[in-house]
């Protein structure tokens, strides 16, 4: 219990796994926002239950893990964005869901809620009502300064967000964003229902990140069951994962070069994509893979023509990828858009606890597979690309590294992978029990904390995007930017808008 | 007799480039296409396009203007007349007598001007954008222009296009550094002004990238086809110029016959395809520039047209 010793508590709460929780009193809780902004520990998660709030933290160094709990018995809770900025969205996002009040809190505009649901405050269990006001962008002051509103609804086939430019000319001095529009009430559907329902929603809640959800899920359902996945159906979900991580990966590259207009780039690696999602296809049985991991294994095995689909995908990559790569390199139009565009810095990465590759692009060097060394990551063996620049090109490096590992991550899971069970048996009921996961999602780490009542229903559930703490550092990395640059900027971060609005 | 066949004649190039700038326009996008390894839309769907925009109703903001309504007839009107100023397959344009080279500068610059204002028409963000972006590019490629005529008409000793191409189709011309500078520069300026990669997209969604489309974004309807007429016109007036001044052989003189005209015409379709395959294997082939970048790429234009101007003031035959 690393963490929790420096922090004081009440009790720990012996039904939590894999990592503790403890239930704290506002003293430990400051102790933990202490820690938070200090920089020994990394936000990790922050969510609400009606009369509760929890935070997750993880010790970067050692790869701890501690939920800290704090009973809000009047109704409100110690502020923690008030400390640490990355826990802003979440705490907004607390209020708007359960009504709980943050105390001393610089900012409580709504944040998912867009005044137009049938019921304020929708989990928290009683009828309330709050004022509807109209939204207030955060001001900025200045003669020659011009707003440009961009959104919800934009020209191209992507989901739904408002960005709110002040400019000066070309240069951007404030963007702001304003997400929820992709609000599907995944936590309040989640609450009574069956695991299979439930496994079903986790699926769903950002497509492209189906398989990394559904892992998540299944995991923090084993936790929380005290059961495990066997072997050949860890190497699947393995298999899986990094199918799909290949497929998102290539499906980018080639969307940030089309960004900067070289769309010769986004047709290569678009046929890629494509061949990944037909392997997905023969060997899955579906493109996303929906529904395939469940918990206690998977659902079906890979089919008999897939692992030849597999070795035909990673023959084609192998001979093409690096081709691309080279042509990536030696455009030198291609390179003057992407170096020194959008620089997050590495402070920001460090605080915001970013996840994937806005954080390996800017000298974070965390990922989810290597620190928490997860069923079956624990038996492979790979890289983990870490660059300094912070610039597109360092995001699109990253994830060209990353496809590379990948493949090479692939052909070691077919080549290990044994004959046996797929599925372990669920027990028929349980009494109280809660488990947390963080799988590694394309775009970084997904975080899944579920409570489970009797009969197996699914009491709490709450799933945390990587994208909860990549999207407030893109409004600081187009700061300084041309405007022009920002449909580049955002290719590069390609944030869920459907996972962070839930 | 003759100034009935200078009015036919001049009469059918103003339709000929109207009725071809559309193809040229999907000839360029289909050879993108495949290079692009995709099937790309057919070659006649500008046609289809511009059929069904003018089906459509115009839908107008609140706010706009009577010069929201007028100007994509002026901006059809200054772009039309001006593609019927460049020879194409015949000289000897009945036009040519009253315009000349800095006339289509400066009718293009009519019809530029008259867009930038309608982009601001509304009051989008997006069209403020287009427009200022359109003015900064403007304010170097209409210069450039502008030098590049000037150094092409000191070797050819005229501003009058059916004269330079006369010109520089006899051996009079000759091989000249000058010359080779002036295509430089004007392939440049033509990039420039007709949106294309890397100064502008002419296929992009994203509106904080645009230039030329931001400013038409509130178009719809007819309004609409007229700009994209317009912006068809001008791709394959500036086609037309390279290929009139740059690649002058087997236009046809004034007084030919018609197996001359029939060998021009055949001729001229073969060098816009050319230019046209040539354009799209550039654009495939290149990022756009930083909005900022677009100054110095422009000003090379600007550099080299004048170095071409100075040089054939030192020596006459460079």
């Amino acid at each position: 219990m690393g963490i929790l010793d420096s922090i004081p508590h009440v009790h720990a709460v012996p039904s939590h796994r894999p990592w503790p929780r403890a239930v704290v009193t506002e003293a430990g809780w400051q102790a933990a926002i202490d820690r938070l902004v200090e920089g020994g520990l990394t936000l990790l998660g922050f969510w609400g239950e009606p009369t509760a709030v929890h935070m997750a933290m993880i010790d970067g160094g050692s790869a701890e893990i501690a939920v800290v709990t704090y009973e809000c018995t009047a109704g409100t809770f110690p502020s923690v964005a008030g400390h640490h900025p990355p826990a802003l969205r979440l705490e907004r996002t607390i209020h708007d869901l359960f009504g709980l009040v943050p105390t001393v809190a610089d900012d409580l505009r709504p944040w998912l809620d867009h005044d137009v649901w049938s019921k304020s405050y929708p989990l928290s269990g009683r009828d309330a009502s709050r004022d509807v006001r109209p939204y207030q962008f955060l001001p900025s002051e200045g003669e020659a300064l011009h707003q440009v509103a961009v959104g919800p609804v934009h020209a191209g086939i992507i989901e739904p967000g408002h960005f709110r430019f002040t400019a000066n000319g070309e240069h951007v001095v404030r963007l702001e964003q304003r997400l929820g529009y992709t609000h599907k009430g995944i936590e309040s559907l989640m609450q009574g229902a069956s695991l299979a329902a439930a496994a079903k929603l986790a699926n769903r809640t950002s497509g492209d990140s189906a398989v990394a959800y559904a892992f998540a899920f299944a995991r923090a359902v084993e936790a929380a069951l005290d059961i495990e996945a066997p072997s050949r159906a860890t190497y699947l979900r393995g298999l899986m994962a990094e199918l799909e991580r290949l497929a998102n990966h290539l499906g980018d590259i080639g969307a940030i070069c089309n960004d900067a207009s070289f769309a010769l780039m986004h047709a290569q690696t678009g046929i890629l994509r494509e061949r990944c999602l037909r392997a997905a296809n023969v060997a899955f049985g579906h493109r996303l893979m929906m529904d395939v991991i469940a918990p206690g294994g998977v659902t079906r095995d890979i089919a008999p023509d897939g692992v030849a689909a597999l070795c035909t995908l990673l023959a084609e990559i192998d001979k093409v990828f690096p081709r691309l790569i080279e042509l990536y390199d030696n455009t030198a139009s291609l390179q003057d858009r992407t170096v020194t565009t959008g620089i997050v810095k590495t402070e920001y990465a460090r605080q915001f606890g970013a996840g994937g590759y806005v954080g390996r692009a800017s000298g974070r060097n965390f990922d989810a597979r290597r620190m928490l060394a997860y069923a079956p990551y624990d038996r492979l063996s790979f890289e983990v690309p870490v660059l300094e620049a912070g610039d597109v090109n360092a995001r699109v490096w990253i994830r060209i590294r990353e496809v590379e590992q990948s493949v090479a991550l692939i052909a070691q899971i077919l080549d290990m992978m044994t004959p046996g069970e797929i599925m372990s048996a669920l027990p028929a009921a349980c009494g109280e029990c809660e488990g947390l996961a963080v799988t590694e999602a394309f775009r970084g780490d997904v975080l899944i904390w579920l409570k489970l009542g009797q009969e197996l229903r699914v009491e709490r559930c709450h799933l945390r995007d990587a994208s909860w703490f990549q999207w407030p550092l893109l409004e600081a990395a187009i700061e300084g930017n041309i405007i022009a640059d920002f449909p580049l900027c955002n290719k590069s971060f390609n944030c869920s808008y459907s996972g962070a609005d839930l | 007799m003759n100034a009935l066949r200078d009015i036919l004649s001049q009469g059918a190039q103003m339709s000929l480039v109207l009725g071809l700038a559309p193809l040229l326009t999907g000839f360029v996008r289909k050879v993108k296409a495949r290079l692009l390894r995709r099937r790309g839309p057919p070659l006649l769907q500008p046609y289809r396009d511009l059929i069904r925009l003018m089906r459509k109703d115009v839908v107008l903001a609140d706010n706009a203007s009577w010069l929201f309504r007028v100007i994509p007839y002026l901006i059809f009107a200054g772009t039309w007349v001006a593609a019927s100023l460049v020879p194409t397959f015949g000289n000897g344009l009945l036009f040519s007598w009253t315009a000349d080279l800095i006339a289509i500068t400066a009718l293009l610059g009519s019809a530029r001007f008259f867009q930038a204002l309608a982009g601001m028409d509304v009051g989008t963000a997006f069209g403020g954008i287009g427009s200022s972006r359109e003015v900064m590019i403007a304010s170097l490629a209409e210069p450039a222009m502008l030098i590049t005529v000037f150094s092409v008409a000191m070797i050819a000793g005229s501003t009058q296009l059916s004269s330079v191409a006369e010109f520089m189709g006899s051996d009079a011309v000759g091989l000249r550094v000058s010359l080779g500078m002036a295509f430089v520069a004007l392939t440049i300026v033509a990039l420039a002004e007709n949106a294309r990669i890397p100064v502008d997209n002419p296929a992009t969604h994203l509106e904080l990238t645009m230039v030329h489309e931001a400013m038409v974004l509130e178009y719809s309807g007819r309004h609409l086809a007229l700009i994209e007429l317009s912006s068809q016109l001008k791709l394959l007036l500036y086609v037309s110029l390279i290929a009139c001044v740059f690649l002058p052989w087997g236009t046809a003189t004034a007084d030919a016959g018609v197996a001359r005209l029939v060998f021009g015409a055949l001729l001229y379709f073969g060098k816009l395809a050319v230019l046209g395959f040539l354009l799209a294997v550039f654009e495939t082939s290149i990022a756009k520039m930083r909005v900022f970048r677009i100054p110095e790429f422009l000003g090379a234009a600007l550099m080299l047209a004048l170095l071409a101007t100075l040089l054939r003031f030192v020596s006459g035959s460079l």
